[in-house]
């Protein structure tokens, strides 16, 4: 019997390589969702960074954030992933390829979080500046106190549909040899020239993880205090 | 090779994924129309298979679905050439993402507009062909536009079912010349002017829709 990573491939019959390919494919599900969960922790920092960089009432610093924004958005990830991939170790940057499929899925989705944050800042009222002002508080605590607690409940079901979307984007890191379930699926699918069963069953791992995802996203967008969350 | 000579390379698998992008873009949105509207079918099974398609879709990803169509396909006795599968795969997938769109611009058409049709003894058909589509295709076009720009970028994808676009082309001149940092500036700006073309021609098809349904934008 074929072997991968010293796990039996059982071809007897489909049902038989679907259960023997499980324990495979639910490995490739780790690296699926670390890849997806770290991805997106850089893109909300970075997208946080390059939504406040806009803000800038400087046009020197708001114009130039506003064309990476743009070009980063309108560009494909793969490229993008390529890009970092085999140019970094030009400049003698050199990691692990999951980790540069982590920062491009991040790249990427930054573009859309920084519009995410920037939707979700300009929905809070203008007179809770104004207020704010009144009150004579500092920018710092105008955000912190103010603003930023009134802008979360808005901007967390935005941002969840990304995570979701993200999950769907994380099978273009197996072109630079990540092992997640797609690459998993296809290294399966070589090994015994049987394609048809690790890639239907990879498909339905998505479906069942990505519609769990969103029933998440509705749960949270549900329970969230309206009014806004302190940041205490 | 010189920036130039490297760019006259690339423009060779331009034309695949010009191709390819207008291509699914076309079939796209009729996969979109068929969806959207299948979604309110008053017959179930309609309902429920339109619902499946976009479910599916929507719910994969773009990539496990072209791998799908590629390599296990023809284990059910269906070949596709590199193209077809591609082309097929792309459409499918922006097309579930536009029934959403279609779907939920019928269901904005405001009620009045179904009651008149109904009182001038429209009927259902007509309704929907002369009187919601019209008005609901001006609500559809800017995030139609979004969805071409998303499947630009998408059709990068078909290089990893052995298709040769642009994205393609780069890798293999990467290969060939190893001269990584202009080959990927350039492939990373050719997509760019693209998706800017393409959004300028979305935008111009949005005009013309709000032309056509007889609103003119005041400004």
């Amino acid at each position: 019997m074929m072997t991968l990573f010293g796990h039996p491939l059982n071809t007897a019959s489909h049902w038989t390589f679907f259960v023997s390919i499980l324990p495979l494919i639910f490995k490739g599900l780790i690296i699926t969702v670390e890849a997806t969960i770290l991805g997106f922790l850089v893109a909300l920092g970075l997208g946080l960074i390059f939504a406040l960089l806009r803000r800038v009432p400087v046009r020197a610093v708001s114009w130039p954030t506003v064309f990476v924004i743009e070009f980063v958005r309108d560009t494909p990830l793969l490229v993008q992933l390529y890009f970092l991939y085999f140019v970094l170790p030009v400049y003698g940057v050199r990691m692990p390829a999951f980790i540069t499929g982590l920062l491009a899925l991040g790249i990427q989705y930054s573009a859309y979080t920084s519009e995410v944050y920037r939707a979700g800042l300009d929905a809070v009222d203008r007179g809770q500046w104004e207020a704010s002002k009144a009150l004579n508080l500092s920018t710092v605590r105008t955000y912190r106190d103010v603003v930023i607690p009134q802008a979360i409940p808005r901007v967390i079901p935005a941002m969840g549909n990304y995570l979701v979307s993200m999950i769907k984007d994380t099978p273009v890191l197996s072109a630079v040899t990540v092992l997640e379930m797609l690459s998993m699926a296809q290294m399966i699918g070589d090994r015994v020239f049987r394609y048809f069963v690790p890639l239907t069953t990879v498909g339905l791992f998505f479906l069942i993880v990505t519609l769990f995802a969103s029933a998440l996203v509705r749960f949270l967008e549900r329970v969230l205090p309206k009014q806004g969350i302190p940041l205490k | 090779m010189s920036w130039s000579e490297l760019f006259i390379h690339l423009l060779g698998g331009l034309q695949v994924t010009a191709i390819i992008t207008a291509a699914s873009t076309v079939f796209g949105a009729i996969c979109a129309f068929a969806g959207g509207i299948g979604k309110l079918s008053p017959i179930r099974a309609v309902r429920w298979l339109a619902a499946a398609y976009v479910e599916i879709f929507r719910g994969t990803s773009l990539l496990v679905q072209l791998f799908w169509l590629f390599f296990a396909l023809p284990f059910l006795g269906v070949r596709l050439s590199p193209m077809g599968a591609g082309i097929l795969g792309l459409s499918l997938n922006i097309g579930a993402y536009g029934a959403e769109v279609v779907r939920g611009a019928i269901v904005a058409v405001d009620e009045g507009q179904y009651e008149a049709a109904k009182a001038l003894n429209f009927t259902g058909r007509q309704t929907l062909w002369r009187i919601v589509l019209p008005q609901a295709i001006v609500e559809m076009m800017p995030t139609f536009g979004n969805l071409a720009i998303q499947n630009l970028k998408d059709s990068s994808l078909v290089s990893l079912i052995t298709l040769t676009d642009l994205t393609f082309t780069a890798d293999n001149l990467r290969n060939e010349t190893l001269q990584t940092i202009p080959i990927f500036t350039l492939t990373l700006f050719i997509y760019f002017g693209l998706a800017l073309i393409l959004a300028g021609f979305m935008r111009w098809l949005e005009a013309k829709t709000e032309r056509m349904a007889g609103r003119v934008k005041a400004s």
